[in-house]
C-alpha cells in the first residue's frame, strides 16, 4: 500500500504564508533502510509536518524570530537554525527562503519507529536583504537530508542539513 | 501584503541588474570546503565591498578590500550546508555558491538501542539505530562501515559490521539465553556509544508443585520456579494454586519467594489441584488421603 502510494508520484501543492508560496512536492518511491514497516499514515504525516517546518523556517529567518521554530523544529536543527538567526539579527541581515518545489525521498525508518530521514531536492528563492534593503533574489536548487522524531501530535525536524545535489 | 509585493519585484529588479554586472567575475571561491576547515577566496578589482556568506546553519558578513584574498580561519563556516556567497559593491553584486560538507572524520555517535529491558531468548528482540555526527554535529553521509556489537556477561558475543547510509546504520539482535545486563556497543573508528541492555528470564517452564500433608491441611509446594533457559524466575512472580472440587474451585495466588511458592490449603478428598504462573500450567495432583 505505501509502495504504491509512493510509486504513484504524486504532486500536491503545499499550503504556503505568502502570494506567491505555492510549492510543488514531488513524493518519489521509498528507498527505505530498516526492518520495521512504513504505513502509509505515518509516511504521510512525517512528509506533510516536514513541508510545513519550511513556512516556520521561513517566518523565522526573515522576522529574525527563533520562538517561530518551535511548533516544528527541535533538537540540533532548532539549535542550528535559531543561531543563524541570532547571527543575521546581529549583522542587520535577513533572509527570506521561499520554497518553490520540493522532491522528498524516504530513506530511512529507525527499528523502534522513533525516526524517519528523507531526502529532498528543493528549489526555493532566497532574498537576502542588509538592513532592510534588498541585496539579491537567487533561484537555488539544493538537497536536503531530513531527520524528523515524533513529539506529542507531530512530527519534527531534529536534523535540516543540506548537501550538494 | 502590498508591502512583499514591491519587495519581490524590488529584488528581481536587482537580480536582473546583478546578470550584467555577474559577467565581470570579480570573485573566485572554492565549490565546495570541509566543515571547520580554512579557505581563502579572491576577489578581483579595486574598491570596497560587503562579502555575505549565507545560508540556514549560518551567516557571515564581511567588509573586504577589492583585490585582496579573503582569509577564513579555520572553524569559521562549519555547519554543513548549501550557502551562497553574495559580494555586493556600490555597483555590483555577485554571487557564487558554496556547499560545505561534513568533515569525514566522525566524533559522535546517536545511538538508540531498544528496548532497555527484555526476557532472554528473544529472536531479533533488540534493535539498534545509530546517525553518525561530525565534530560540529554535522550528519556525515559518506557510507562507512560501522560495527554492533552485543556482549553478554557470560562472555557470548553478537557481531554485526553495516554500512552507513546517508548517516544512518542500523540493526538488530538475538537476545541471549542467559540472564543479566548486556553491553550494546555501537562504535565506528574510535567512537563508540554503549547502551546497557537487561535481559530478564523468560516466562516460567515446567513449572511443578508437590503437595505434602501438614496436619489436617495440605502444604502445597513448588520447585524452584525456571525459565526454559535455566534462569530463576524473579522473586515476586505470582504463581496461582487452584483447587477443583465437587464442581466448584478455588484459588490461592502466592508470590515467589527464594525462588519457590508455597500455600498451606484446606484440601478435600478427592480434590484436583493444579498450579499455574501466568500463561504457564504445571502440573495436577489429586489429593487422597
Amino acid at each position: 500500500m505505501l509502495r504504491l502510494f509512493l510509486i504513484i508520484c504524486t504532486v500536491l501543492t503545499a499550503t504556503s504564508a505568502s502570494l506567491f508560496a505555492q510549492a510543488t512536492v514531488r513524493i518519489e518511491a521509498a528507498n527505505l533502510q530498516g526492518s520495521r514497516p512504513l504505513q502509509e499514515q505515518t509516511g504521510r504525516a512525517a512528509i506533510r509536518d516536514y513541508l510545513q517546518s519550511w513556512q516556520a523556517l521561513t517566518a523565522a529567518l526573515e522576522q529574525n524570530r527563533a520562538d517561530l521554530l518551535d511548533p516544528d523544529f527541535v533538537g540540533s536543527a532548532k539549535d542550528t537554525i535559531s543561531a543563524t538567526i541570532q547571527q543575521q539579527a546581529a549583522l542587520g541581515i535577513s533572509t527570506r527562503y521561499q520554497d518553490r518545489a520540493h522532491d522528498v525521498q524516504l530513506v530511512f525508518y529507525s527499528p523502534e519507529g522513533l525516526s524517519i530521514e528523507m531526502t529532498d531536492n528543493v528549489e526555493y528563492d532566497l532574498q537576502l536583504l542588509d538592513h532592510g534593503r534588498v541585496k539579491t533574489v537567487q533561484h537555488v536548487s539544493a538537497r536536503y537530508v531530513i531527520v524528523v522524531t515524533p513529539a506529542e501530535v507531530r512530527w519534527r525536524v531534529r536534523v535540516f542539513q543540506g548537501t550538494p545535489r | 501584503m502590498i508591502a512583499r509585493c514591491a519587495l519581490l519585484l524590488g529584488g528581481l529588479v536587482i537580480a536582473m541588474s546583478q546578470l550584467a554586472f555577474a559577467v565581470g567575475g570579480r570573485m573566485s571561491s572554492p565549490k565546495t570546503i570541509e566543515a571547520g576547515s580554512s579557505f581563502s577566496m579572491q576577489i578581483a578589482g579595486s574598491g570596497n565591498a560587503t562579502l555575505f556568506i549565507v545560508g540556514t546553519g549560518q551567516v557571515i558578513k564581511r567588509d573586504v578590500q577589492l583585490g585582496q584574498p579573503i582569509f577564513f580561519a579555520a572553524g569559521s563556516l562549519y555547519n554543513a550546508g548549501h550557502y551562497l556567497a553574495v559580494l555586493s559593491g556600490d555597483s555590483f553584486t555577485e554571487v557564487e555558491s558554496l556547499d560545505v560538507l561534513p568533515a569525514s572524520k566522525p566524533a559522535s555517535l546517536s545511538f538508540l538501542a531498544k528496548p532497555s529491558r527484555l526476557p532472554v531468548g528473544m529472536h531479533a528482540g533488540i534493535t539498534g539505530a545509530v546517525y553518525v555526527f561530525d565534530a560540529y554535529h554535522n550528519l556525515i553521509f559518506e557510507p562507512m562501515p560501522l560495527s554492533f556489537q552485543l556482549s553478554s556477561s557470560t562472555g557470548a558475543v553478537q557481531k554485526r559490521i553495516v554500512s552507513t547510509r546517508y548517516g544512518a546504520a542500523w540493526t538488530e539482535m538475538d537476545s541471549t539465553a542467559q540472564q543479566g545486563m548486556d553491553k550494546f556497543v555501537a562504535r565506528i573508528g574510535e567512537i563508540a556509544s554503549t547502551r546497557i541492555v537487561g535481559q530478564v528470564p523468560g516466562d516460567p517452564c515446567s513449572l511443578k508443585m508437590n503437595a505434602l500433608e501438614s496436619g489436617h491441611q495440605v502444604l502445597l509446594v513448588t520447585d524452584a520456579v525456571r525459565d526454559c533457559n535455566g534462569n530463576a524466575i524473579p522473586d515476586g512472580t505470582i504463581v496461582t494454586f487452584t483447587q477443583t472440587f465437587n464442581g466448584s474451585q478455588s484459588t490461592v495466588d502466592e508470590p515467589l519467594k527464594n525462588g519457590i511458592a508455597q500455600v498451606t490449603i484446606s484440601a478435600h478428598n478427592g480434590a484436583l489441584l493444579s498450579v499455574a504462573s501466568g500463561v504457564v500450567m504445571g502440573n495436577q495432583i489429586r489429593w487422597e488421603k
